[in-house]
């Protein structure tokens, strides 16, 4: 049997009436050990942050486990007005030959499906040159996925467009 | 019928929604040979989802204005395997065709017994089962004179990451499909056709409400 598969269609405008959890945000609890920030903005492609879009986190556990029990691995973060999003989460472990990373979804007004990309740690400087999937990059786009150290964990700005945009992946 | 493995989704850039134009990607997507992290995905089974979140018209002290609706249907993989056990998202406009959003600024009602919001958990056979009310149409910035055809947004996650889609229901036979470049952004007007759901005189219930069938197929399970 090959079912024909059903077409994706935009969050719209007014998405976060029905996506949004009370606990979205955070993959552990505030105070969990290990807990840090991944943050950043999402911009458009005149630089302009962009308020009304979710980021969907998906994520090892610190031991590189994926579906690991007690570990939700999943966050949603939408953006505030200034096009903020964040989730609190634990630092990935590698899985297998990969470096730490997150996968991030991408969902807005204007996007008709998501969009994949992943955020990669500016601490792993050896693993991230040997990781298949940044290795598949080249230099510029590889640089859009790395995080930078801030005072509470990561960030990292997605660009859909422009001079700076994110490299996104075709899934 | 849509051709078997052909990509039924809608580009990214599509210059008639004009949102896109500032946000599909410009850079070329990369290649991905998916890993385990796209292979997997969130077991959303626990998520605490009450009795009254699969009925939009009970969350209130009153009943909602409007049509009263079921909207019922499967959620499968495109090899036919049922995804049971997952979490499926709902939200919409009211019967005037205004959502409880603070940006909706169209000047019809809000209805103080509807939120528009509603989830459930499929069971085994991957079946959810939603009662709600008819949604309005309502006009929108991005043409003149541009009305969305009524519609319910559905988000359903699957058991990759990969899998997970967020799409929109549509009504049979409505007169603004011709119009509205979200529907008419996916490629394949066969594609677009199962946006759309199916009356169901079977599921209607005698002297209550109306039933839609609308079954929603991810991807299959991809593999390394």
């Amino acid at each position: 049997m090959s079912l024909p598969e059903t077409p994706s269609q935009t969050v719209g405008p007014f998405f976060s009436i029905g996506l949004t959890w009370e606990d979205g945000a955070r993959v552990v609890p505030e105070g969990a050990e290990g807990a840090l920030w991944l943050h950043g903005r999402i911009l458009d492609g005149e630089g302009t942050p962009i308020p009304d879009a979710v980021v969907e986190t998906w994520q090892a556990d610190p031991h590189g486990h994926l579906d690991a029990p007690g570990f939700r691995g999943f966050g949603r973060g939408p953006t505030d007005e200034d096009g903020r999003w964040r989730v609190l989460t634990l630092k990935p472990g590698p899985v297998g030959d990969q470096a730490p990373h997150v996968d991030l979804a991408i969902f807005a007004r204007g996007l008709l499906r998501q969009v994949l990309t992943r955020l990669y740690f500016p601490d792993e400087t050896e693993r991230n040159a040997a990781d298949p999937v940044l290795s598949s990059l080249d230099a510029d786009a590889r640089a859009t996925l790395v995080a930078q150290h801030s005072d509470d964990g990561y960030a990292l700005d997605i660009h859909l467009q422009g001079p700076h945009a994110t490299a996104f992946f075709a899934f | 019928m849509t051709s078997v493995g052909a990509d039924p989704h809608p580009p990214l850039l599509y210059p008639d929604y004009r949102s896109t134009r500032k946000r599909a990607p410009s850079r070329p997507l990369a290649d991905l040979r998916p890993t385990l992290t796209e292979l997997t995905g969130p077991v959303l089974g626990d998520r605490p989802v009450a009795e009254s979140d699969a009925d939009l018209t009970i969350q209130h002290d009153g009943e909602p204005q409007g049509q009263r609706i079921v909207v019922h249907g499967r959620v499968r993989e495109s090899g036919g395997r049922a995804v049971p056990d997952t979490l499926v998202e709902i939200w919409q406009c009211n019967a005037a065709g205004r959502y409880r959003h603070v940006a909706d600024q169209h000047p019809a009602p809000l209805d103080p017994n509807f939120t528009g919001v509603g989830r459930c958990i499929t069971d085994e056979e991957g079946r959810f089962r939603f009662i709600t009310i008819q949604p309005g149409a309502y006009p929108w910035g991005n043409h003149p004179n541009a009305w969305r055809p009524a519609h319910i947004h559905f988000s359903v996650f699957g058991r990759a990451f990969t899998q997970r889609l967020v799409t929109q229901m549509y009504f049979p036979g409505d007169p603004l499909f011709a119009y509205d470049p979200i529907f008419n952004s996916v490629p394949d007007p066969a594609a677009r056709e199962l946006l759309v759901c199916r009356f169901d005189l079977e599921q209607t219930q005698p002297d209550w409400a109306l039933a839609y069938a609308f079954d929603i197929v991810l991807r299959e399970t991809p593999f390394a």
